[in-house]
């Protein structure tokens, strides 16, 4: 009866095989050919589309400008995310309103609220600088300079998943025992002594797992880009995925695009498995 | 000083939610007004500020000026549904096989076609976006629902299977063997016996797959040019030099309204606990 077993995993393994498996190994081949708009089609130019990716410093530009937004977004988030579910875990009123509200931002459409954001950050008629002009800042060009429109992609990101941080890390401050926090205030331990020494601790686990699911997500940035700013001013916040879209879906230069996707995959997937492998060593203490 | 720090407290709460709650009445806001009122600067308050409007609202059905959202918002909804649907199954199914049973294929065991299928979520959507175009183009789903689904079942599966792969290990396996004493064949145990079990693991994987299927936009707008279109494209090509703010912001709502009332769902959860072990 154990043969019945094929039953339950083939139809979704062979799926997922048909979908992902054989379109990942025909794009490691398109990578090996000059198919674009004029010539279509399988040649072989050996490993000519890597090298010209070697020099490609557009490329290489977005990598790292994704690299920082991801960090330093994500970074923001586990802060931000950590800080509110300490706020609305225990003793607040009407907490689970204040919960309900903090999630709403991740189950809306990126883009949709991506569209939004680029109306309040209007530079004449958005509402963002007239409310910084009510308390003293003055008007910033927020899309038309690099920095800024930097910053802008950033807010976007942050509002939109500082809510998934929220989720991972309240859920896990509500299944923590009560004991510690029992003897930690028997010991006379005030709130800042009880987080750092029983609190955070206990979330090391849950901590590197929602860092390590948004690191990954946040590395696929794209859609927020092409709303906000289109990659602009110039191209300051193209990000990686975005300038592989121009060259594939835009250009339609596929065999390149492959070869730039590849790479792509490949330098996420080393970087998040060191990434992932120093997380656990610095976070997790006691792994049973 | 403790007064001192609640109060810190629930200024930290109050802020936040204005962070959050900013760009919907902004949007709110806008969805009543006209041309005249949006270039006039930002203003919040209708009839005092401005003289509101249903223009907007109209837009929606076809109305001047904006995009009719009936059709997509309908194709949305069609290969959302039935992806989430059939990941949900195909999902399912592989999680409870990879959850009981021992698999072999030569080196390869359960860990591994576990990870397999969890692992596509970190494949960026970029890097399947040409293959699977040429792909549906052979097929000649280019353009279709038929192509869509396909490719949401391949995004969403692996969402499905890492929830219930979780929430099946956290199922006694006494609960199978009990059936399978009582002359049960596994797929009867399974309908009969786990499926019953696995409701609150099934809510929260269906949850997940509704979300990021209904606010997917990249292979929605990769994969289609005109004769389907689903609501974030239809939104976002609202979106050029001359945009309707306030058909835009009308159509925004009603897209993300459905939605924001799941934040209600988990919540409910999240205070009951139970979705810890969801996520471990």
């Amino acid at each position: 009866m154990y043969r019945q077993k094929y039953i339950f995993l083939l139809p979704g393994l062979l799926v997922l095989v048909a979908i992902i498996l054989f379109p990942l190994l025909f794009t490691i081949r398109v990578s090996f050919s000059s198919w674009d708009v004029y010539n279509p089609g399988l040649n072989w130019i050996g490993g000519e589309n890597y090298a010209r990716l070697w020099e490609d410093a557009r490329y290489w530009e977005a990598l790292i400008r994704l690299t920082f937004l991801t960090v330093a977004t994500v970074t923001l988030q586990y802060t931000l995310g950590f800080a509110l579910a300490l706020l609305v875990w225990r003793d607040i009123a009407a907490r689970r309103f204040f919960r309900v509200l903090f999630l709403v931002p991740m189950m809306t459409t990126p883009v949709v609220m991506s569209v939004i954001w680029r109306t309040i950050f209007h530079e004449s008629l958005g509402p963002l600088n007239p409310i910084l002009e009510a308390i003293g800042i003055d008007a910033q060009p927020w899309l038309s300079d690099a920095g800024f429109a930097l910053a802008a992609v950033m807010i976007v990101e942050v509002w939109q998943w500082t809510p998934f941080m929220f989720l991972l890390l309240l859920a896990g401050l509500l299944s923590l025992p009560n004991e510690p926090f029992l003897a930690a205030r028997i010991d006379g331990a005030g709130p800042i002594r009880t987080f750092l020494s029983v609190t955070l601790p206990m979330m090391g686990a849950i901590s590197v797992g929602a860092i390590l699911i948004r690191l990954i997500e946040a590395s696929k940035l794209m859609e927020t880009v092409y709303v906000l700013t289109s990659g602009g001013p110039g191209t300051a916040t193209e990000t990686t995925s975005y300038y592989i879209y121009i060259r594939g879906m835009r250009d339609f230069q596929i065999g390149y695009s492959a070869s730039l996707s590849l790479t792509y995959l490949i330098v996420m997937s080393v970087a998040l498995t060191l990434i992932a492998k120093a997380l656990i060593r610095l976070m997790v203490k006691d792994r049973t | 000083m403790r007064t001192f720090y609640l109060s810190l407290k629930y200024l930290a709460v109050v802020l936040w939610s204005a962070f959050v709650i900013f760009p919907f009445l902004w949007m709110l806001s806008t969805s009543f007004k006209t041309a005249n009122a949006v270039t006039a600067g930002a203003k919040w308050l209708p009839w005092v500020q401005f003289e509101p409007s249903l223009a907007g609202w109209q837009s929606l059905f076809g109305g001047v000026g904006g995009i009719n959202i009936v059709k997509p918002y309908l194709n949305s909804g069609i290969v959302t549904l039935s992806g989430s649907a059939i990941a949900l199954v195909l999902g399912t199914l592989a999680a409870y096989g990879l959850s009981r049973f021992t698999f072999k294929a030569g080196p390869l065991g359960n860990g591994d076609i576990t990870f397999f299928f969890i692992s596509q979520r970190i494949m960026p959507p970029i890097v399947l976006a040409i293959p699977f175009f040429l792909m549906l183009r052979f097929l000649g789903l280019l353009d279709t629902l038929p192509g869509l689904i396909l490719i949401y079942v391949a995004m969403l599966m692996p969402i499905a299977v890492w929830v219930m792969v979780d929430f099946f290990n956290s199922v006694p396996r006494g609960l199978d063997e009990m059936a399978w004493m009582d002359g049960c064949a596994p797929v009867t145990t399974f309908v009969r016996v786990i499926l019953p079990n696995a409701v609150p693991g099934l809510v929260v994987a269906a949850m997940f797959c509704v979300i990021f299927g209904w606010n997917d936009f990249f292979f929605a707008f990769t994969m289609t040019f005109t004769e389907v279109q689903l609501l974030p494209v239809s939104i976002v090509a609202l979106n050029s030099s001359v945009t309707p703010w306030w058909s835009l912001s009308a159509a925004a709502i009603v897209s993300v309204a459905p939605l924001a009332v799941l934040a209600f769902v988990v919540e409910r959860f999240l205070s009951r606990g139970g979705l810890a072990g969801a996520v471990r």
